[in-house]
């Protein structure tokens, strides 16, 4: 018995697949696919009261959803957080890599590790110590004031947007890096030095050549960055007061001390489709955007 | 036609210590097909690359057709370029690759599709346009690679070992192409390369590189005729060095003491003095003849085979002689490998064949 099993798993290899796969598929049946379905199923129910839900099939509190302001609002302005932090952090990590790949020689592991070295320390620690720069006493304040510039703190760093904006890119910086440099450092130089001889300006080379062929290093980094922080919650709650408020804090406090856990399911399971089609949209808009750059 | 359309003079290219190119100054005529020939790391891709304008020279200047350009970037250069891998842009198709370098010349949309469509027949790549690089074979990246060069007309077509990457049937294909496309179009060539046949066959000149340094640069003929130095004489087909000491001057000719062989009076190309002492003597194995029985050449060697390779056209044969230490290259077209049985042979040179060179 053992020497057939033996000799069909030699030759098979979906068995091979599925034994090696399997451990990941376990977890990811029960840590993803039951609490998605879980909450999916919640969606469709009604709280009646503080402890009671009533199990009955109903689309209402997608109705409610649509029908809050606030909710749609919360929506809106965490898909434009997420733009904008998505998009600052491509502008300010495309040309590190861009240096890293083409003009640095030796080292360049050593540059990449040097790069990331900030995110060896906790997602959370790297939040507060935001706070620390950017609070009404904080770095930037304190300088400003006793440099003279300034008479009063400025108040827009702190408990606002613009807090969440810059923490949030920070922290994923070093995500969107490694995508970005390994397209670029991809790319064979000679491709680059056939466009010079060919006619083009550095510029004109960089728009016709370097980006198209960079961009599956863009779109991973649009994507790697653009859908955690849509969903960010301990940013936005720590440093954004109700200015930079979004909609993952709405949802927990659905799920705690509102306690209306279908509305929040619902307004989760909103922003998960959100997330998919604008992730669907950009990644259809970019490719056909440098179709038409080439 | 011009006799000095690309001038360089006293290029040196230095890489922090290293010495890429060296002083070097020499022209190449108009329509000329030129090659720089030497092993790795000799400078001849970095002087191309110069020529190119992807590295700027250390010190010296580059003229082109009467103007300095030295200082301008490669988009103003009237050089067009096939790399050695070919650097086909792997995300646009044949004709878009082909007609990438067209868009800056500020041609009409008519002229852009003739051009190209007349350039895609000179190399034969009718029907690919479609095609993206992933779906060519190597034969046909070097055709797209050499029809987006040719097609923005350049003055100077510079081709960095463009046969390198191809099998040996394709290559020799491709020499008789581009050597039929070059006398056509009537474009100057400057062809970097490693391999010495390649360079006798296409070139009209070949420069031959050492060390970032012209050792010789001449007409192929000449380069395996009359080889100036024991560098040229060893990389340009092979050779049998022969240890000797210079002994008096007669004219043209130079008496010479061969190692283990005796006084000789061989003809002095290199112009080399009586004083000189030390010199070698270069012998190639086809100048040589082998037999069962003596003859009565100039010298004549009684030895034995100790190796043979038999490469069809003729064989090869390493012969071990009682006066000489190293062993002999000839090679022959009548006998082969099972002519000798005994392996007993004579080995006879003439003394027009040999070539006297100076020891460095």
């Amino acid at each position: 018995m053992l020497q057939v099993w033996k000799s069909f798993y030699a030759r098979s290899d979906p068995a091979k697949a599925y034994s090696l796969l399997s451990p990941a598929l376990i977890l990811v049946t029960l840590a993803m696919l039951i609490p998605l379905g879980l909450m999916l199923s919640f969606s469709f129910f009604t709280q009646t009261s503080f402890t009671e839900i009533d199990y009955s099939f109903t689309i209402t509190r997608y109705i409610d959803f649509f029908q809050s302001n606030l909710l749609v609002s919360l929506l809106i302005k965490s898909v434009k957080i997420s733009f904008i932090v998505t998009f600052v952090t491509l502008l300010t990590a495309y040309p590190v890599c861009y240096y890293i790949a083409f003009y640095v020689k030796k080292n360049k592991m050593l540059w990449l590790v040097l790069l990331t070295l900030p995110f060896w320390t906790s997602y959370l620690l790297r939040v507060f110590s935001w706070k620390i720069i950017l609070g009404t006493k904080g770095v930037i304040n304190s300088s400003l004031i006793n440099a003279g510039l300034l008479s009063e703190p400025l108040t827009f760093l702190m408990y606002s947007e613009t807090a969440v904006i810059i923490t949030l890119t920070h922290a994923w910086a070093a995500f969107a890096l490694l995508p970005l440099y390994v397209s670029l450092d991809k790319i064979d130089f000679s491709l680059i030095e056939a466009a010079r001889d060919l006619g083009l300006s550095r510029l004109e080379t960089f728009w016709k050549i370097t980006l198209p062929l960079s961009l599956p290093g863009i779109i991973g980094a649009i994507l790697i960055i653009f859908i955690p922080t849509v969903g960010d919650y301990v940013t936005p709650a720590l440093l954004g007061g109700t200015d930079g408020r979004m909609l993952s804090n709405m949802i927990q406090a659905y799920f705690g001390k509102v306690n209306n856990l279908p509305l929040g399911a619902a307004s989760a399971t909103i922003m998960l489709i959100t997330v998919a089609i604008v992730t669907m949209i950009v990644s259809y808009t970019t490719k056909k955007l440098t179709q038409r750059i080439s | 036609m011009n006799d000095s359309f690309i001038q360089i003079n006293q290029i040196s290219k230095h890489f922090g210590n290293v010495k890429a190119v060296d002083d070097v100054s020499f022209q190449i005529k108009e329509g000329e097909f030129f090659s720089l020939l030497g092993p790795s790391g000799c400078g001849k891709t970095t002087l191309l690359r110069l020529l190119a304008g992807f590295e700027y020279p250390t010190s010296g200047n580059l003229l082109l057709d009467g103007s300095d350009i030295t200082a301008l970037p490669p988009d103003k250069r009237p050089t067009n370029m096939v790399f050695q891998n070919y650097a086909i842009f792997p995300h646009i198709n044949v004709e878009k690759n082909v007609q990438f370098g067209l868009r800056k010349l500020g041609l009409t949309n008519d002229e852009i599709i003739k051009r190209v469509k007349d350039v895609l027949s000179l190399v034969k790549l009718e029907g690919y346009e479609e095609r993206y690089s992933s779906q060519l074979s190597g034969g046909q990246r070097q055709r797209v690679a050499l029809a987006r060069a040719l097609v923005r007309q350049p003055k100077v077509l510079l081709l960095d070992e463009p046969l390198g990457a191809l099998d040996k049937k394709l290559r020799d294909e491709m020499q008789l192409e581009l050597r039929t496309l070059q006398k056509e179009i009537g474009i100057t060539f400057v062809f970097v390369t490693h391999d010495q046949q390649e360079a006798i066959s296409m070139s009209d000149r070949v420069a031959v590189m050492s060390e970032g340094k012209i050792q010789q640069m001449s007409s192929p003929n000449e380069l395996y005729k009359n080889p100036q130095n024991i560098f040229v004489s060893d990389f340009i087909g092979e050779t049998n060095f022969l240890k000797a000491k210079t002994d008096s001057k007669d004219g043209e000719y130079i008496n010479v003491n061969i190692e283990d062989l005796g006084l000789f009076k061989i003809k002095n190309n290199l112009n080399i003095s009586e004083n000189a002492s030390d010199v070698i003597c270069s012998v190639r194995p086809e100048t040589m003849m082998i037999d069962k029985e003596k003859s009565d050449w100039d010298i004549c060697l009684q030895g034995k085979i100790k190796q043979t390779s038999y490469l069809g056209e003729m064989t090869k044969f390493y012969v071990e002689t009682k006066e000489i230490e190293k062993i002999i290259t000839v090679s022959s077209q009548y006998f082969d490998n099972q002519s000798f049985q005994d392996g007993k042979c004579f080995i006879s040179i003439n003394l027009n064949d040999i070539s006297l060179l100076n020891k460095k």
